[in-house]
């Protein structure tokens, strides 16, 4: 019988022939990612780390993203914790405030290889997905023990088969295909479970638009969202350095089992927007036009990325962020930042009005710069709506594409997006 | 003992708002604003040994485990519900915090009625009615047997310091 990538992948890595769906198995993950939260994980572990030490400095990556710069003194001390363990312990993969998101800049770096396991003390850690990893989050104290063994257990979930046909139109997006995924499937129709996607579309979406997709994998409750390893994505990697030998993807067999599979045809996919306060509350943009609008956030690890800028860049050139509305930029990493200075996307959108933030996560978690204020909404390009997720459980949050959200920020309302 | 009852898609935000995640760590910091904007009288009123019955999805969202240490920490002695996400669910294991899925457990219960709860033996009774829920994998269980996933790395740690 043949199995899915997530059988695949978990039968390599824990040395057997084959696994089922529920059976629990015992795997060395090539890495381990985390973030500002190292300072808390270092402080579960202090005696042990003195005694055994790390179990490899190759294995964790370490990205100080989510509060950065520091906010205040104790962001500041915990910073310069995990500054004085990498330090120590000769961590190699350490990128340090202004870097980018964790999620970017490990795509970026090249340490998402095709056919690996990756786990991460962070929820969008799925997004790895993208580049055909098996990549998903766990919870700080399990980030604490894999740091010091190396070692976790993974229980081999049942499959989702998303099978991709068609063309978007004009002014639709990725954004609005996996909103529109997540409100079929619900914030938990995934849980516990792996999302594969693939069929004839894939070939025509971009990296970018496959990690916005992996990205979200997490808001349907998916332990991993995966891509099959294309031409598409064997470029990309060649564009960052890494060579066709030092990966060995892993695709599902034709025969596979699956819980489900569900098509989409992209032609069919509006412009959507995720209503507060969840990610499956899915209703037309066309619905809510002329609803009011206070912020603007273009950026965050779901649409940071330089196809998210150019986009924005393009709907904005000769035009102005409305008075009423504060635009939030927020680029998912320096080398972003840096192409789309040179390709003058951030110049039309700061000549335009709007506000340049360091790349990090920025606002999107609620810790500074960017919070709002009781009674505002903010139309977001990020991939959560929660209830007080930026700062204030008395706002709203709105979440959108990036066409979307640029073409609000200059009518000062809720608008439909622009072709860019 | 009191029983707590929330609804479904109870998100890590609302369990344990975002914004506190990188200056509060400790149990003591943890626990004024646990379920802070789900429900205001919780922190205040929650006693060791309370329950929660929740629905589909609970802990939904961020991987950060505040909310499985503070439930944890202040003596939860369950959390009964319909299903849980998968973040969370790792959590509570990790933290040693105990998860029961038992939707028809959920559904039974109203306000009100008398709960007891036998965790080894996988029973819940709620109002003279007895439901059943499957044990965790050995492999699991032996991480919340070891009250939880540092506890258990030490051992193991030590174990094989010992041998060599």
């Amino acid at each position: 019988m043949g199995m899915t990538f997530a059988e695949k992948i978990l039968a390599r890595a824990a040395g057997k022939d084959s696994v089922v769906p529920g059976e629990i198995v015992v795997v060395r993950p090539a890495h381990l990612l985390t973030h500002d939260n190292m300072a808390a994980i270092i402080g579960k572990i202090g005696p042990e780390l003195e005694k055994y030490g790390v179990v490899d400095p190759n294995l964790n990556i370490i990205v100080l993203d989510h509060v950065a710069p520091a906010a205040n003194e104790k962001t500041a001390t915990g910073h310069q914790k995990i500054r004085a363990f990498v330090q120590q312990h000769g961590i190699k993969n350490f990128y340090d405030v202004g870097e980018g998101i964790c999620h970017q800049v490990v795509m970026e770096k090249g340490l998402a290889l095709p056919g690996t396991i990756i786990v991460g003390s962070d929820s969008h850690t799925c997004s790895y997905g993208a580049l055909g990893a098996f990549a998903t989050g766990v919870d700080r104290t399990e980030a604490a023990a894999l740091t010091l063994t190396g070692e976790t257990w993974l229980r081999v979930p049942p499959t989702i088969r998303v099978v991709l046909e068609g063309n978007f139109r004009p002014g639709v997006s990725a954004k609005d295909l996996v909103l529109t995924i997540i409100g079929e499937l619900s914030a938990d129709g995934a849980n516990y479970m792996a999302v594969e996607f693939d069929g004839p579309a894939v070939d025509r979406l971009t990296i970018e638009d496959r990690f916005t997709i992996a990205n979200m994998g997490i808001e349907m409750g998916a332990k991993i969202a995966v891509f099959p390893v294309d031409e598409v994505a064997e470029t990309y990697l060649g564009t960052i350095g890494v060579r066709r030998y030092q990966y060995d993807p892993v695709w599902a067999d034709d025969d596979a089992q699956y819980a489900k599979r569900m098509v989409m045809r992209l032609d069919k996919i509006e412009p959507v927007l995720a209503l507060p306060h969840t990610v499956d509350n899915i209703d037309m943009a066309s619905e809510h036009v002329g609803e009011p609008i206070h912020q603007c956030l273009l950026g965050t690890c779901t649409n940071g990325r330089l196809s998210d800028l150019r986009t924005a860049a393009k709907i904005m050139r000769g035009k102005k962020v409305h008075p009423n509305v504060r635009f939030l930029v927020l680029p998912a990493s320096r080398a972003v930042l840096q192409a789309a200075m040179s390709k003058g996307y951030i110049q039309i959108l700061v000549g335009a009005g709007a506000t340049l933030l360091p790349p990090g996560c920025g606002p999107c978690l609620g810790a500074h710069m960017g919070v709002l204020a009781p009674g505002e909404r903010c139309l977001s390009t990020a991939n959560r709506n929660f209830k007080g997720r930026m700062g204030c459980k008395e706002a709203e949050i709105i979440l959108a594409s990036p066409a979307t959200v640029a073409t609000s920020a200059i009518h000062g309302v809720i608008s439909m997006p622009e072709e860019d | 003992m009191r029983v707590w009852k929330y609804g479904d898609d109870v998100n890590t935000d609302m369990l344990f708002p975002g914004k506190y995640t990188y200056t509060c760590g400790t149990l003591e910091e943890i626990k004024p604003h646990l379920l802070e904007d789900l429900d205001a009288d919780f922190a205040g009123q929650v006693q060791a040994g309370d329950v929660l019955f929740v629905g589909r999805n609970f802990g939904c969202g961020s991987s950060r485990e505040q909310p499985a240490l503070g439930l944890r920490g202040v003596g939860i002695a369950a959390v009964v519900g319909c299903s849980f996400a998968r973040i969370f669910y790792r959590a509570s294991i990790n933290q040693g915090l105990v998860l029961i899925e038992c939707a028809d457990a959920v559904e039974h219960y109203e306000p009100g009625m008398d709960v007891s709860l036998d965790v080894a033996r996988g029973e819940i009774t709620i109002d003279g009615k007895t439901h059943s829920f499957p044990a965790l994998p050995p492999e699991i269980l032996a991480i919340s047997q070891a009250g939880g996933l540092l506890n258990y790395a030490r051992a193991k740690l030590e174990a094989n310091t010992a041998q060599t």
